[in-house]
């Protein structure tokens, strides 16, 4: 009755214990269900029958109810040592940020990269999941790793898993609190990669661009990136050059040449800023070499285009 | 010591009486305006029922809303999340506090209580009459707000959900505020009853254990329904005012919601389960026709179970942001509660040894009982334990869980004790191969809805959830062919219930061979209940002097 993968060391410590309770609680019921039928049938009515007056018996009172308070106790020092490992996140972690709102989930990872309803953590390492809400309770459930946690509007709360080699793949991570119309479609996909696909994954930077139009995509990185500090993109003058009906024309350099806003000229700007300075503007511009992702510097490229 | 009941009521003493409670005074005046403890238990009877009717066609329409994953119905598509969660938020509201809340102590016990005492009626009879008025007050704004368009927070008013939702919460929660006093004025007089009008020799552990479980059950409704009342008025004002104590927006605490929530809503399981162990005490030594085992045992079990109950709420929120520590805490206690639960069982079962066991219907229901319950209790300590907790909570397991305790426990007790006391209350023996058949179908519907719900949990399908994986489609649909064979089991039994009142039989005084005090006295009883003052000479289910008799 529990799903088949164990994705996580935790996942096997906490099969265990529920496999255990389980043939626990069958031993117990089979017992009882026998005792039931078995004096259901012996004692079925006889007309004339007499029943004893047995009112109580102490030593077997006592027994019944000392034996279950051991085992009970045994049972719940076990459940609080297999809590502790969940509830104790280790020093040492890869951190995502999760935000739920109604009714998606995006995760943001250390360097900036985003990506909504999709998560890639690498396989055999220690992942802490920061998680904040936007609205109402939200629930981060991933029923392969075994982890759940009430995400609580307000508040920060944190979880945390390690994938193991079983787990390489895709699982499912659901909303488990009850959170409106579109409760039950709030999925994400946790892929656990091997190092290699995660390297690859954390390259594109997510796949949140998949979600804009180019031109799109490159007014969003034109905001975030800190572009906008110095570019204006409606033509009003600035720290750089606006971007509003740049492109295709001959800008005047201040060595005196000219060269022609393409993407070849667009790019070197941004990689070796100090290569070539706009007549009346200072050589203030930092490099963005390791700092943009090829679909950023595409959407760039497609967003200054579209300002005619 | 003569073990035998002075009485003086016996039919055979005096020329059988014309009038009983039922035919005393006729018109619907004299029901509607009656402090009879006997109608006001008729009247909660058939509200209750009805409530019930109405909670069970709204899980019918959860069931089949999830009979397969594309929602379809003869290839229509007939109903969408919203209408869903809907569905589900109805069927918890009404089933929680119209129907299991007041089940067994408005009706059946409203009905016996006095009559096991030997008392003329309970305590403060108007306040019983009010008791049932505020009920109906709470119904009819209930069922105002499902015509107005229902809710959709589920029935546990989480906040921020229930704060912000366009939904009419407040018209819901005002209802379940007025079914509180209900609550508290039912619980109010049985205690008030217990304490001052039980028969002459009739000392605490003389009393039947339906008393001492009733009594446990009244001690929570007077102690804990404030609390619930509190924590609506104040959902109510932060809807509709924002003070900002549960919206985290304005400054408040979605948890703190919860924790009051709890509060008063772990201890209402034990208002819903208590009675229906009290019921199982009464059934199991009448048709063992033996001594109950262990009396005192089951009676400190019922106060134990009311006194823990107030402590374990946190077991509710082990993933919803409680402290650690709180929750070590609360786990340990919560193991508590499995010690008297199993002591009960272990006394039923050890009354059945050696008895002499007959198995009309209410000895059905009450094995039913064992069996269901046993897994309900068993399936708890999964949630007590921390480390399985994380995995199950909020998922189907939880909810096939307190369905084995709330239906497999409480509404099946309700329904053996109906059976039970039916020949008192209404004078006339129901057919007893449909009673048996309709209890077996129970059991068996029963059993199909929910064993699927457990494994589904197990995997990992969430509750309250509208669209589901396909994986899960098998499992939904046995669950969904489970909930029809329960409708057909209940509109079985309540046809039989209902046709005895033609066509039945006239009823004994006591057809059981029952030993409590509500079997001296006529079927149906007069309107003061008793033609003498009975007095008690013999502790309870003392079978040792006595006739047994079998129908």
């Amino acid at each position: 009755m529990l799903p088949v993968n164990q994705g996580s060391d935790f996942a096997g410590e906490v099969d265990f214990v529920y496999m255990s309770l389980f043939w626990l609680s069958v031993v117990l019921f089979v017992g009882i269900v026998a005792a039931a039928a078995y004096f259901s049938w012996r004692y079925r009515y006889k007309p004339g029958r007499v029943t004893p007056h047995q009112t109580h018996n102490t030593t077997l009172e006592i027994i019944w109810t000392v034996i279950p308070t051991v085992i009970v106790t045994a049972i719940f020092f076990w459940g609080v040592n297999g809590y502790m490992k969940f509830a104790v996140p280790p020093g040492e972690a890869l951190e995502v940020q999760v935000v739920g709102k109604q009714w998606l989930w995006t995760f943001e990872y250390p360097d900036g990269t985003r990506s909504v309803n999709e998560i890639h953590v690498p396989v055999n390492k220690n992942i802490r999941l920061v998680m904040s809400s936007e609205d109402v309770l939200h629930d981060f459930y991933v029923p392969d790793m075994r982890i759940k946690r009430d995400i609580v509007p307000g508040r920060y709360v944190q979880i945390w898993f390690h994938a193991n080699a079983n787990a390489i793949g895709e699982h499912i991570s659901t909303c488990a609190e009850y959170c409106g119309k579109g409760h039950s479609d709030m999925h994400a996909k946790l892929f656990v990669d091997t190092p290699a696909d995660y390297d690859k994954w954390m390259a594109t930077g997510g796949t949140e661009y998949l979600d804009y139009s180019p031109e799109a995509w490159g007014k969003i990185q034109w905001d975030r990136k800190g572009c906008s500090t110095c570019h204006s993109i409606d033509g009003s003058a600035s720290k750089g050059p606006t971007w509003k009906g740049i492109w295709g024309t001959m800008v005047k350099l201040n060595d005196g040449k000219s060269v022609l806003v393409d993407e070849a000229y667009v790019r070197e700007s941004m990689m070796l800023p100090q290569a070539k300075i706009v007549a009346g503007f200072d050589p203030i511009m930092p490099t963005f070499q390791g700092l943009l992702r090829e679909n950023e510097i595409n959407g760039l490229m497609a967003f200054i285009k579209s300002l005619k | 010591m003569e073990h035998t009941l002075t009485h003086g009521t016996a039919t055979g003493e005096h020329p059988k009486p014309e009038k009983n409670y039922l035919n005393e005074t006729t018109g619907i005046w004299s029901w509607m305006t009656t402090v009879d403890h006997k109608r006001i238990g008729i009247m909660y009877l058939v509200a209750v029922s009805v409530a019930f009717a109405l909670g069970g066609t709204f899980a019918l329409l959860v069931r089949l809303a999830l009979l397969n994953p594309q929602h379809t119905l003869f290839g229509k598509h007939w109903v969408d999340a919203e209408m869903y969660n809907r569905f589900f938020t109805m069927h918890g509201v009404v089933m929680v506090f119209l129907f299991i809340i007041p089940s067994i102590p408005g009706s059946l016990a409203n009905f016996v209580l006095p009559l096991m005492l030997g008392a003329k009626d309970v305590a403060f009879p108007r306040l019983n009459l009010m008791s049932f008025y505020l009920w109906v007050l709470g119904a009819v704004l209930g069922i105002t707000g499902i015509i107005g368009g229902g809710v959709d927070t589920g029935w546990t008013f989480y906040t921020p959900y229930s704060t912000t939702t366009s939904t009419g919460v407040t018209i819901m929660l005002m209802a379940a505020f007025v079914l509180g006093f209900s609550s508290i004025f039912t619980g109010l007089n049985f205690i008030a009853t217990v304490h001052k009008l039980r028969a002459p020799g009739m000392g605490w552990f003389d009393m039947p254990l339906f008393i001492w479980g009733i009594y446990a059950t009244a001690i929570i409704q007077i102690l804990a329904t404030p609390v619930l009342a509190i924590t609506l008025v104040l959902l109510m004002i932060e809807r509709n005012f924002q003070i900002g104590i549960f919206d985290s927006r304005i400054g408040g605490d979605p948890v703190l919601f919860q924790h009051f929530f709890w509060f008063y809503s772990h201890p209402a399981v034990y208002i819903m389960i208590l009675p229906g162990m009290a019921i199982m005490s009464e059934i199991v030594p009448t048709f063992c026709r033996k001594t109950i085992f262990g009396y005192r045992a089951i009676a400190y079990s019922s106060i134990s179970l009311a006194l823990l109950s107030f402590l374990v709420w946190g077991h509710h929120m082990f993933v919803a942001g409680e402290s650690d520590l709180a929750n070590v805490v609360f786990s340990g206690l919560t193991f508590l509660v499995a010690l008297p639960s199993g002591v009960k069982v272990f006394n039923w079962l050890s009354t059945m040894y050696k008895g002499n066991i007959s198995f009309e219907t209410p000895m059905l229901y009450a094995l039913s009982f064992l069996v269901l319950f046993s897994i309900g209790g068993l399936t708890g300590i999964f949630f007590a334990t921390l480390a399985t907790d994380i995995h199950l909570t909020d998922t189907y397991w939880v909810v096939a869980h307190f369905h084995y305790t709330m239906m497999g426990g409480t509404a099946i007790a309700f329904f053996g004790g109906l059976h039970y006391w039916w020949p008192k209350m209404t004078g006339k023996m129901y057919n007893e191969f449909w009673g048996r058949l309709a209890a077996i179908l129970v059991f068996i519907g029963f059993n199909v809805t929910f064993i699927s719900q457990f494994v589904m949990g197990g995997r990992g399908m969430p509750r309250r959830y509208f669209n589901y994986l396909d994986q899960f489609a098998p499992m939904h649909m046995y669950s969904t062919i489970g909930s029809w064979i329960l409708a057909v089991a209940f509109v079985t039994m309540a046809l039989n219930l209902l046709g005895s009142l033609k066509f039945g039989p006239k009823a004994p005084a006591n057809p059981w061979g029952g030993t409590t005090l509500e079997w001296e006295t006529d079927s149906p009883p007069i309107t003061h209940n008793f033609h003498d003052q009975p007095v008690l000479l013999h502790e309870p289910y003392d079978y040792r002097h006595r006739e047994v008799t079998h129908v």
